[in-house]
């Protein structure tokens, strides 16, 4: 474990990631005893090496811009969450439910695994759709009617996402 | 000003519990597994930001209200990452839609 660190991962990145997971656990915690700031300090350690395994220092997976993006993309999100929550309420108390359950495949046009994760996540979390599967960037979607799988195919959530990571 | 915010923030709770309890009727009306998923969606969004937006104006601007948005943000984090492994472990184990309209050229 040690070698993997010195020799592939960027030190000043897991030093500063260090730094923000022990800031992130005061402010959770609020308790300045040593034996609670010495469990924040073995659970960053366990977190660290947990993130190492995964990989996670190797790619640029945060940037700073991303961030920024994201914001209008969740309000728009939220907007989409609640249509579709309002939805679905109301096939689920109908008299007999109007289902017709459509699996669709559905091509990513972000290029990356993260955009490609946040639009799969984003169609799982809007009730009426979920992601079955991700196989290099084509999704499968699993849809409560044919209309979610025909206004998902018209793909607007898929360019919101794609647009999130142009540079 | 006090009851006005007690108000908000039991339509909020009240609405929360509705939509967690559709949720649930859901996971029972509806047919399959892939469907039910749909139904559990309800419990994971609506009605979980109505609750935790109900304690935050209970909790108002403090740091408990700051600790609340980080756990919704979690939530919705985490929950669709879930709810994918389960989806997918069903498709990987043979478990097909029932009733469902499958694009031509996947293999059955």
């Amino acid at each position: 474990m040690a070698r993997m660190l010195l020799s592939t991962e960027p030190i000043m990145r897991i030093l500063l990631t260090l730094l923000l997971w022990f800031l992130a656990w005061l402010l959770w915690s609020g308790m300045y005893k040593p034996l609670l700031l010495g469990l924040g300090v073995l659970s960053c350690l366990l977190v660290l090496v947990l993130s190492l395994r995964m990989g996670f220092f190797r790619q640029d997976v945060f940037s700073l811009h991303l961030v920024w993006r994201l914001l209008p993309f969740w309000g728009w999100l939220g907007k989409e969450l609640i249509v579709a929550n309002l939805q679905i309420a109301r096939i689920v108390m109908s008299r007999r439910p109007a289902i017709s359950p459509t699996v669709i495949k559905l091509d990513a046009l972000s290029p990356d695994p993260v955009g490609q994760a946040i639009l799969g996540n984003s169609i799982t979390l809007t009730p009426g759709t979920v992601t079955v599967d991700d196989h290099e960037g084509e999704l499968l979607v699993h849809c409560l009617t044919r209309e979610l799988a025909e206004s998902l195919q018209e793909g607007e959530m898929n360019r919101r996402v794609a647009a999130l990571g142009k540079d | 000003m006090a009851q006005a915010l007690d108000v908000l923030s039991w339509i909020l709770l009240l609405g929360g519990a509705g939509f967690v309890l559709i949720g649930g009727i859901g996971v029972l009306r509806l047919p399959d597994l892939y469907t039910r998923m749909h139904a559990a969606s309800l419990t994971d969004t609506l009605g979980t930001l109505l609750i935790i937006g109900g304690t935050m104006v209970q909790a108002g601007l403090t740091l408990a209200s700051v600790k609340l948005a980080a756990i919704a943000v979690f939530l919705l984090l985490t929950g669709p990452t879930a709810t994918y492994a389960l989806a997918n472990a069903a498709l990987l184990a043979g478990l097909l839609p029932r009733d469902a309209d499958m694009p031509e050229d996947l293999p059955k």
